[in-house]
């Protein structure tokens, strides 16, 4: 082991860091946001509205992520209308690509572990709610939707660490994130072990922060539905 | 259609396909080994199998494939400098069976773990007491019962490792994903052939949809389905 360029590179693996949680945080924010409506939609009994979306995300769920980057980082360039549009100067820049991508595949899969809570809100709450005297839409805004959100966390905090993983694959589309950083280190110095071990006890050191900051909310948000001690 | 590319992308595709089922037996003779050993008494075997799914599972699988391939290629080659072998080169398939096996074996662990326990104690007890040895029981008894249980993880680890497979290309196999890259590359239309790529890797997610819930139902004979 040379410990000595592992120290002297860990400035530049810092800036990857930055550049790993940047990708993250964006994806799983733009994600999260769409998969709102889209779960909601996916629940409804109408199927007008719940199969458009489920076969998004049969089709996001279905295809490697690595295809979808690609999709959208080379294979967009080959359409003349898409070279001229206004979003041009967005669609080719790798970062952008690797934003959209990530975040339209963590929005598949946000939107299943969604719907799947909100169809484990008991059915009594939803009937007492419309009892009440609440619309659909104030039920869906008081009861179902904080029960949901709260029931979905465990399932949630493992498509965290799971996008967390799959950001490695912006160094393929040339980004200097983590990964991107442990193959530029690799390539100048020759020194494969350090460099892709110091990544990945940076990705360890992400990962165990995110499993805690989970462990936090769950004791948290979840307790309601935990069995009383 | 696809200016003659189709059969190098079928032959892409096989090729993904036979990293996806070595690496399937891989992991799963890791995962039974990993299972078995963190239900065992020693502390050893149990603080083994923690670090290997503990670490594994934090760390992204390009990353452990890229150490694996330079890596590994540098400790082979150091090694057999040493013995006075010639240089070797990794073949990029061995490595990535290994790495993609290596991975999911860590997940395979947790899913076994589980189904081995959901198995109710009295059936190896009743077992023994009837004189079968641990390998007929395990054989015989638990492994049947654990199986319906070990089902559903093992069919989303599949297709978790059906798309995985596609980060090989990124070592140089000339899997599904290389095909579709040069095709694209010397055609100039990266969108249809990156689509086709994605087209059949839903096949095979389909297809492998089907036959694990072809299977649920036969591993489901003989159990009682309660509705609400």
């Amino acid at each position: 082991m040379n410990v000595q360029v592992m120290w002297d590179s860990l400035p530049q693996y810092a800036a990857g860091a930055v550049t790993t949680l940047q990708l993250l945080v964006l994806a799983l924010a733009i994600g999260l946001a769409a998969a709102l409506p889209l779960a909601v939609l996916r629940s409804l009994p109408s199927a007008w509205a719940w199969r458009p979306v489920w076969g998004f995300t049969y089709v996001i769920r279905g295809t490697p992520l690595l295809v979808q980057l690609f999709l959208l980082y080379y294979g967009l360039a080959q359409f003349e209308v898409v070279r001229a549009s206004a979003l041009w100067p967005l669609l080719k820049s790798a970062w952008f690509c690797a934003v959209a991508a990530f975040a339209i595949n963590t929005c598949a899969y946000t939107t299943e572990i969604l719907h799947g809570a909100i169809k484990a809100v008991p059915a009594g709450e939803v009937e007492a709610a419309r009892a009440l005297g609440m619309g659909r839409w104030q039920a869906l805004r008081r009861i179902v939707l904080p029960s949901a959100l709260r029931r979905c966390l465990p399932a949630y905090s493992n498509e965290v660490v799971l996008m967390l993983h799959g950001t490695a694959l912006a160094s393929v589309v040339t980004l200097h994130d983590l990964t991107g950083v442990a193959r530029e280190v690799n390539s100048v110095h020759y020194l494969p072990f350090e460099a892709f071990i110091t990544a990945a006890l940076c990705y360890l050191l992400i990962t165990v922060v995110l499993v805690g900051a989970f462990q936090l909310a769950e004791r948290r948000w979840l307790r309601p539905f935990l069995p009383r001690a | 259609m696809l200016h003659g590319y189709a059969l190098s992308l079928l032959e892409g595709a096989a090729l993904t396909l036979s990293v996806a089922f070595l690496s399937l037996g891989i992991a799963l003779a890791l995962g039974l080994a990993g299972a078995v050993a963190k239900l065992s008494r020693s502390r050893i075997a149990q603080g083994v199998a923690l670090a290997y799914t503990t670490v594994i599972r934090a760390v992204p699988d390009l990353v452990l494939m890229l150490l694996v391939f330079y890596g590994g290629q540098m400790a082979i080659n150091s090694l057999g400098e040493r013995l006075g072998w010639a240089y070797i080169d990794i073949d990029p398939w061995i490595a990535g069976v290994l790495t993609i096996g290596f991975i999911f074996g860590a997940y395979f662990t947790e899913v076994l773990r589980g189904a081995f326990l959901a198995v109710p104690a009295g059936q190896k007890e009743a077992a023994i007491a009837c004189g079968f040895t641990p390998g007929q029981v395990l054989w015989r008894i638990v492994g049947p019962q654990m199986l319906r249980h070990a089902l559903p993880g093992l069919s989303n680890n599949w297709l978790v490792m059906i798309k995985a497979t596609a980060i090989v290309s990124v070592i140089g196999l000339s899997d599904l994903m290389n095909r579709a890259a040069q095709a694209a590359g010397s055609t100039r239309e990266p969108f249809l052939f990156y689509g086709a790529a994605a087209l059949l890797y839903l096949a095979f997610t389909t297809l492998s949809e089907l036959g694990f819930a072809w299977l649920s139902n036969r591993l489901a004979i003989g159990t009682k389905k309660a509705s609400l």
